[in-house]
């Protein structure tokens, strides 16, 4: 087993510390579900708060960017989501000409920093 | 790609639904992010260490990019497994309430719990999203069947991102990085925009993109669920009194 996995005892700490406490959250999902019915309010509730979780990892990933991303000024980190946000919104809500734009811009401003 | 309408012969075959659903990852920009994050996973293994295999095999079990990342960098950093382990789990508190909130629209009234254990684990940010878009135009019967389409779609196209990653490590110009870096947040906001129909979750959406920064002035450690709990429950509570106001 050594060699392309690497040893038993990388492996090992990759399903303890990995693989087991984050799929646990799975199954507690699986678990905690089945008493619930699709139309209820609560799913109201965990489906906002699950939104507003995911919401709060895009603002994370631009307000403390990682690696990289960090070597681009925020004015231009912003304004190229921005700029990305309102091209979605004008080519009646197209995912990929927003995406395009908002990079396109945050790659040209950058380039033309320097 | 268009998916067959709802009672369409093609739908009829669980095999064909399954297909449905790895042709599906096409159709979405979510399947380049994912590529492209995984680029990055791969590259930061090998700047750290790990075997090909073993992030490989991190792919395939974990299958939630930030956990993954997490793990690498404090396993790397020398932390113990117990708080590496702490590390990813509260990451993973995210993956509940996604979970809960799919599940019911792949159920039938005789669905076992087995049955959603795969379909559970592939869920993660892109299959959250993506079922809400997709799964109306799935037949209810076959929609296990066409999310671990998806799933094992997306997963495949991932392990070959991990590859690529891990073996252009250290090739790719620094600008490229950051460009692959602000995809996520840029497809994340617009995807889940695009998804938000109910006041409860634009709120949510809006709000949590608010407090973010606001609660991550104070360094709790769990930052991010504090102020997806906060948004998501302010969120939910305009949909109530909207409700109560109505009737």
């Amino acid at each position: 087993m050594s060699g392309f996995v690497g040893d038993w005892h990388a492996l090992l700490l990759l399903v303890l510390a990995g693989f087991l406490p984050n799929e646990i959250w799975r199954m507690a999902g699986v678990w905690f579900v089945s008493g619930v019915d699709e139309g209820s309010e609560m799913l109201v509730w965990v489906r906002a708060v699950a939104t507003a979780i995911l919401a709060g990892v895009i603002a994370q990933i631009l307000v403390q960017p990682p690696g990289a991303l960090a070597s681009v000024p925020d004015a231009l980190r912003y304004s190229a989501v921005v700029f990305g946000f309102m091209v979605f919104l004008a080519t009646r809500r197209s995912i990929f000409a927003g995406v395009a734009c908002g990079e396109i811009a945050m790659v040209a401003g950058k380039w033309w920093l320097g | 790609m268009r998916l067959p309408p709802l009672d369409s012969p093609s739908w009829q075959s669980p095999v064909r639904a399954f297909a449905w659903g790895l042709s599906a990852i096409t159709s979405t920009v979510l399947s380049l992010v994912l590529f492209a994050t995984y680029l990055g996973i791969g590259a930061l293994a090998h700047d750290t260490h790990f075997s090909l295999g073993w992030v490989l095999a991190s792919t395939l079990l974990i299958w939630a990019g930030p956990a993954q990342i997490i793990l690498i960098t404090t396993l790397s950093s020398g932390a113990t497994a117990v708080q590496a382990a702490i590390a990813v789990t509260l990451s993973a508190i995210r993956l509940f309430p996604m979970v809960v909130s799919v599940l019911p629209m792949l159920r039938m009234p005789q669905t076992r719990r087995r049955h959603l254990l795969l379909a559970a684990h592939f869920i993660a940010i892109t299959l959250w999203v993506e079922c809400y878009r997709l799964l109306p135009h799935v037949p209810r019967e076959r929609r296990i069947a066409f999310v671990q389409g998806m799933g094992c779609g997306l997963v495949t196209v991932c392990l070959i991102a991990t590859t690529l990653g891990f073996e252009l490590a250290g090739k790719l110009p620094p600008l490229f990085g950051a460009a692959i870096l602000l995809l996520t947040p840029l497809a994340f906001l617009l995807s889940t925009a695009r998804n938000c129909t109910q006041i409860s979750d634009i709120l949510a959406l809006v709000l949590g993109l608010a407090l973010y920064p606001l609660v991550a002035f104070f360094h709790t450690g769990v930052d991010i669920l504090i102020s997806g709990v906060a948004a998501g429950t302010i969120g939910y509570g305009a949909h109530w009194w909207r409700r109560r106001a109505r009737t």
